[in-house]
């Protein structure tokens, strides 16, 4: 399935240190580790930097935490998972101030949940950078049900909250952090098209 | 005027009906006979008498029954109703805005007296007798917003105005044409019309956004906008698509009279004064095939309007498994007699 380019997806960028923040605050997942060290290595951002790494589970890296731990940034907090590690950045969050800048890469799901969060503490867009590295996964919202489901890879995708499968639209709410799933077979139960995997 | 108010429905046992005045009062939207998006925007000043634009907010036959489906849609789904914080200037602006008007237009069914920032309103229809402080939501039963909503026909969304764009803050959405105010929420004017096909190429959202952001207070705009319905069905949301969804299937030459529904929005804009937010209404309007055709340039004209209508807009409308049947069933009212220009009914 090709990447859209729908209006609502955001565009995700590569990121480059803020000189003039004056507090930075990394949150990465997987191999969106190299894509901080890429960014910041060498760099004296590194001194206000404090980083928020989840590793993925099942996958080696341990070379990614050597990489962020090689950095010598100002703190480095390793989270087992992802909701962790959100309640980490919802407390670093709460003592931030108007200069700080956030930095976010990994899986698109990642950075939905990610953005989604830090909107929710009142961090502006425009004091957040995004980087996709990894998996082209996407978190999406059941429109049904409401659940979440995080780390879909293809469309139609089953709900495990209400058993609906769902289309996994193009159509993308920041606040949500979340692509919409729809039910696919409404109009004709049971008549399910094969799952596409999304493109890069 | 004094309306009567029809006991009917608009799910289950589908009810609803139009009477003949309705009929003409009907919106029709289509001044040609093909249909491409463009930026149809017009002045909201009064049409003619007894037309869906006589009168600023349009309260017809239809007014209990559509609350009453509006207090059945909120009950099983809260989130249709929702306001973000900064909002609350701009909900009593709408209460407002809506009180004012259907009181100063209907005045055998609604009554607003002011003392300072004391209000009286009373809604005969509804059997409601509310005093409250305007700009104090503790002596309201619901926030503004839902309380004159609750109350007032169409769906309505608040939209503030930031750095040159328009946020959908706040809305009262429960007879939408199939998307989700709780998606949509906290989008800007780009980010909620993404999903539209061609009109972004064609520069129509662009344009309409710069229009709407030099909007006055005192010159509302408006415009229509149609989809097709199956079954008079007010809740069609994505959220409920699963249990509608089905009916799509349904059409057969036989029923597409009965059960196949043009369904016309009437949008209107107003700058609201205190918090300079923008109030879009979208006033709903369902006429069924066998009511259409009784206005010989209508089933004329819209039987040419849906047979050549562009693809990507009959996909993105959800007409696929009707479309065909429709054409045909309204070729029968079609005598291929020219169609005289504008709206209205000859
Ligand atoms: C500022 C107030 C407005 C709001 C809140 C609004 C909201 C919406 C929403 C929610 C949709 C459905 C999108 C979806 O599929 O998810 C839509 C569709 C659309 N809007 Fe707007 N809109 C506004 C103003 C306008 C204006 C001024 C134009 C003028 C050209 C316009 C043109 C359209 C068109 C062409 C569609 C597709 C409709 C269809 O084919 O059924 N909108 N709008």
């Amino acid at each position: 399935m090709k990447p859209s380019t729908i209006k609502s997806r955001p565009l995700y960028g590569t990121l480059a240190p803020v000189p003039q923040a004056t507090q930075h605050i990394a949150i990465v997942e997987g191999e969106g580790a190299l894509a901080l060290a890429d960014a910041f290595a060498g760099h004296e951002a590194l001194r206000r930097t404090i980083i928020l790494f989840s590793p993925i589970a099942h996958r080696a890296d341990h070379d990614q935490t050597a990489v962020l731990t090689s950095l010598s940034c100002e703190a480095l907090h390793l989270a087992s998972n992802v909701q962790e590690l959100l309640g980490t950045l919802v407390t670093i969050l709460s003592t931030a101030t108007m200069g700080t800048r956030l930095y976010v890469s990994g899986s698109e799901d990642f950075i939905g949940r990610v953005t989604s969060e830090a909107l929710r503490q009142g961090i502006e867009m425009d004091a957040i950078q995004t980087e996709h590295r990894g998996a082209p996964t996407r978190r999406v919202q059941c429109v049904h049900c409401k659940g979440f489901i995080d780390g879909v890879s293809a469309s139609p995708a089953l709900c495990p909250h209400c058993g609906l499968h769902l289309l996994v639209r193009d159509h993308y709410s920041r606040r949500l952090g979340a692509f919409m799933g729809v039910s696919i077979d409404a109009e004709s139960p049971g008549d399910l098209p094969p799952p596409e995997a999304f493109g890069a | 005027m004094t309306l009567s108010f029809h006991a009917e429905t608009f799910r289950d046992d589908y009810t609803f009906a139009n009477s003949p005045a309705a009929i003409r009062a009907f919106p029709f939207p289509f001044d040609r006979d093909a249909y491409m998006y463009t930026v149809n925007i017009e002045q909201h000043v009064p049409g003619p008498v007894q037309s869906a634009t006589e009168f600023p907010i349009h309260i017809d036959e239809h007014y209990v029954a559509e609350m009453r489906d509006r207090a059945i849609t909120l009950a099983e789904d809260p989130l249709r109703c929702q306001s973000l914080p900064h909002m609350m200037t701009a909900e009593w602006d709408l209460l407002e805005l809506l009180m004012t008007s259907m009181a100063t237009h209907y005045p055998a069914h609604f009554t607003l007296s002011r003392d300072g920032d004391r209000w009286h309103w009373i809604n005969r229809p509804m059997d409601v007798d509310q005093t409250f402080t305007f700009g104090d939501v503790s002596t309201l039963p619901q926030g503004p917003m839902e309380y004159v909503t609750r109350q007032c026909q169409g769906d309505f969304c608040l939209l503030d105005q930031r750095e040159d764009n328009l946020w959908m803050d706040a809305g009262m959405v429960t007879s939408q044409a199939d998307w989700s105010l709780d998606f949509d929420l906290g989008m800007n004017f780009m980010e909620w019309h993404a999903p539209v096909p061609l009109a972004h190429d064609l520069g129509v959202f662009e344009r309409a956004l710069k229009f709407l952001l030099n909007l006055q207070h005192g010159c509302p705009v408006r415009r229509l906008n149609w989809t097709m319905t199956i079954n008079p069905r007010l809740d069609t949301s994505p959220e409920n698509y699963h249990r509608w969804g089905i009916d799509k299937a349904s059409v057969t030459p036989e029923n597409v009279g009965d059960k196949v529904h043009l369904r016309v929005e009437l949008q209107a804009l107003w700058r609201l004064p205190r918090s300079n937010a923008i109030v879009f209404s979208i006033r709903g309007y369902l006429i069924k095939m066998d009511e259409l055709v009784t206005q010989k340039k209508w089933a004329r004209r819209f039987h040419r309007v849906l047979a050549s209508l562009p693809q990507p807009i009959a996909d993105y409308k959800g007409l696929g498994r009707f479309r065909d049947t429709t054409v045909a069933w309204l070729s029968r009212h079609d005598d291929g007699l020219p169609t005289s220009p504008g709206f209205a009914p000859d």
